[in-house]
């Protein structure tokens, strides 16, 4: 097959593509470049879009011996994941902008194009698990290393996307995978992994959403509706928080406060009890079915509701065009905007934006 | 895919092979020893190497050998001759602090200017330039006229890099003397494609690049006459004129001239040779694709354009795709501009012409050298209109929502 490559600069993709390169492919590598002054994200060996993580790409092409281009996506990248986060904020929800890049950027503009340029698939660095059903469906299942497991961010793609789709890395422990960098002479080996946010260049994700979004002052109230506090902009909170609440005084029982609920018109964030954090269900939005189709009946299963976050038994149903998710246990600190990913034991059966929880 | 062998080299305009002339001359230099500026018999040996290349290239040139300053290549010379004589200019009277150039002008003039404006008090006043990318004498002369005496110099290419249109450079040197005003020419991308002569347009400062007329990549000069102030850049031993320091690169510098010295003299040749190339690379590439925009001036000539490049816009692609696309054929081009990250950006030539963004990104430079051949249209031809279809068909995607 005739395949692209994304190489972001880190050791994943690096080896993701030499893997692609091994299994026999026609590989070309491409860097996307996310903004047009890479200066203004995050420089230095821990993001995604600087020029030196461009270099490393190339070098790491250079090795393999494929050829290697920059496509230039800022565009399409701040429209589609810069702006959502700031929208999502604003509206008093987290979002999870990896999900959005994944979806919109790396398996729709990148996917999208490379197809219409003759390409069959796209190869990432993503830790996740391709097989094929009996019936020919493309399965996305978690990968074999627990603690790299990328099947979260990844499951928001379609059907159509997962066929186009390789990740060479499912079945690798990370470390395999730096020794294989080694192995392979590639100098991105001990390159420390990425996790911070790769647009918000010094990683204060509260200093980006206030120079972003601006000065917006609210209150904080208890779950009487008494006021507790006051704040620059209630989009600096997420559901679940316990730090950085500045609440004027302590709590009567004297226990740790935690962020219930944010209601981004008048910027009231109330606080409360982590008892009250408690969720047994929820309902998503944007719901989308990796398997293909919209399943018939509910399905009885796992549900993840945050990257790397834990697995809950729950069973999910669809009703209309929401996704309703009941949890055999209460979870707590479910924070709308965030993923809610069903799995099937390990594989993924689809994905829905949370858009409120009850408890 | 490990990367296709090349079939048809069509970027002499970024950088041109070594002539089997000036390899030979190049080798037989390299293992020379002996610093030109050392007293002893070596260094004069090597002097001799250095000031007979001097002369060599004043000559081919049209320039007194005292003109040659030897610097490390094109963007060197270009920041030397703008920091510098902005720098002298200004020493000389502090109202001189503005400078005249059009905007499509190559980056090693274009951000020395900016960064003159952003940390040296300069003020840049672009230019304009006409739709074939031409500088606009009259609006020249409007703004040399508006206050002669704040002026530090005026700098144009001779002809430009990415679409090839050659600029009236006498004209521009005779408007800025009226007033006194020194003139630089960055001249890289005409000599041996183009007549020129440094004495003749009266020019007071001109950069020449060695690895674009078949020469080394890391050497190149700046010809200055002896009367034009200069502040150096390089500090250190003084070696050329005071004006730049470092020891000299003999074996490059025999080099680079014998490549001006082949260059200038089969330039008549040449530039006939590489016009009916390129016309005929026009007239087929239409016939493939007739929704292509032939870019810059149409007519040829040296007045007109460099005679092998020839800037195509092809409507609805995006340029990077169709390159990318021609590289898997062993058809190599460029986008015209590129920058330090390799994000392909629109190039500030076509916007500064009046061509908006999406036309600007979807358009293409091929340029033709001394070892062009009929065969290396051929291989265009094959592969462009497949390659044309996919681009377009990929360009039309940028606005699709998501996969069913």
């Amino acid at each position: 097959m005739r395949v692209i490559a994304a190489m972001s600069g880190g050791v994943d993709s690096a080896v993701a593509a030499a893997r692609a390169v091994d299994a026999g492919h026609d590989v070309i590598g491409i860097h996307l470049a996310l903004s047009r002054n890479p200066q203004s994200y995050r420089t230095g060996a821990r993001g995604c879009c600087s020029i030196e993580d461009a270099g490393d790409a190339r070098r790491a092409a250079d090795v393999l011996g494929i050829p290697f281009y920059v496509w230039d996506l800022s565009e399409r990248f701040h429209a589609d994941v810069v702006e959502d986060f700031l929208s999502e904020y604003a509206a008093g929800r987290t979002p999870n902008p990896c999900v959005r890049c994944n979806e919109r950027i790396k398996f729709e503009a990148v996917l999208d194009r490379a197809v219409a340029l003759g390409f069959d698939a796209v190869v990432t660095g993503h830790y996740a698990r391709l097989a094929t059903g009996a019936d020919g469906t493309v399965e996305l299942h978690r990968a074999v290393d627990p603690g790299k497991d990328q099947s979260y961010v990844l499951g928001v793609l379609t059907q159509e996307q997962l066929r186009h789709s390789m990740f060479p890395l499912g079945d690798t422990p990370k470390e395999q995978v730096r020794a294989e960098a080694a192995r392979r002479g590639l100098a991105v080996a001990d390159k420390p992994d990425s996790h911070d946010i790769c647009f918000i260049a010094d990683g204060d994700t509260a200093g980006f959403l206030h120079r972003e979004l601006g000065s917006r002052p609210g209150t904080l109230v208890d779950t009487d509706g008494e006021p507790v506090g006051s704040h620059d902009g209630a989009y600096a909170f997420t559901v679940g928080q316990r730090r950085g609440l500045r609440l004027g005084r302590p709590a009567p029982d004297g226990k740790p406060r935690y962020v219930l609920d944010i209601e981004p018109v008048s910027g009231t964030v109330t606080v409360g009890p982590r008892e009250a954090l408690e969720v047994r269900r929820l309902e998503g939005t944007g719901v989308s079915w990796c398997i293909g189709a919209t399943p018939a009946e509910g399905i009885d299963g796992s549900v993840q509701l945050r990257a790397h976050g834990a697995v809950h038994p729950a069973t999910a149903t669809v009703l209309g065009d929401r996704l309703v998710v009941d949890l055999h246990e209460p979870a707590s600190g479910v924070a709308p905007g965030q993923s809610v990913v069903v799995y099937d034991g390990t594989r993924v059966v689809g994905s829905a934006t949370i858009a409120s929880s009850a408890a | 895919m490990s990367t296709t062998p090349t079939v048809a080299y069509l970027d002499h305009a970024a950088t041109t092979p070594m002539v089997a002339e000036v390899v030979a001359v190049l080798t037989d230099q390299l293992s020379r020893a002996g610093n030109p500026s050392s007293l002893h018999g070596s260094g004069r040996a090597a002097r001799r190497v250095v000031e007979e290349s001097r002369e060599s290239i004043a000559k081919s040139l049209g320039a007194r050998p005292s003109d040659v300053v030897f610097t490390s290549g094109g963007t060197e010379a270009d920041n030397l001759a703008v920091h510098g004589i902005f720098a002298a200019r200004r020493d000389a009277d502090p109202r001189r602090t503005r400078i005249l150039t059009p905007a499509i002008e190559h980056h090693a003039v274009l951000d020395t200017v900016e960064w003159l404006a952003t940390h040296a008090g300069a003020k840049v006043d672009y230019v304009a330039v006409d739709a074939a990318g031409r500088l606009d004498l009259d609006d020249l002369r409007r703004r040399l006229d508006a206050d002669p005496d704040d002026v530090a110099l005026v700098t144009c290419m001779w002809a430009n890099n990415e679409v090839g249109t050659a600029q009236p450079i006498a004209e521009i040197v005779a408007a800025a003397h009226a007033h006194g005003i020194p003139v630089h020419s960055d001249a890289v991308q005409a000599v041996g494609h183009l007549p020129v002569d440094f004495e003749a347009v009266e020019l007071d400062a001109m950069t020449v690049t060695a690895h674009k007329l078949g020469g080394p990549v890391g050497v190149g000069a700046l010809l200055v006459r002896r009367e034009i102030e200069v502040a150096p850049l390089l500090h250190g031993g003084g070696q050329e004129r005071q004006i730049r320091s470092g020891t000299l690169a003999t074996a490059a510098i025999a080099a680079f001239a014998a490549a001006v010295d082949l260059a200038v003299r089969r330039q008549p040749d040449q530039a006939r040779r590489l016009e009916n190339l390129r016309a005929d690379l026009v007239r087929r590439t239409q016939a493939a694709v007739p929704e292509i925009v032939v870019n810059g001036d149409p007519k040829p000539g040296p007045e007109h354009r460099l005679p092998g490049i020839a800037h195509l816009s092809f409507p609805g692609c995006e340029g990077d795709s169709l390159l990318m696309l021609l590289d898997a054929q062993g058809v190599e081009c460029s986008t015209g501009s590129a920058c330090t990250a390799g994000v392909p950006e629109a190039s500030h030539v076509l916007l500064a012409m009046g061509q908006d963004d999406v036309t600007a990104r979807g358009s293409l430079r091929f340029s033709l050298g001394h070892s062009s051949t009929a065969a290396d249209v051929d291989a265009l031809i094959e592969a462009l209109p497949g390659a044309y279809e996919r681009a377009r068909a990929a360009g039309l995607t940028g606005v699709g929502g998501r996969n069913a």
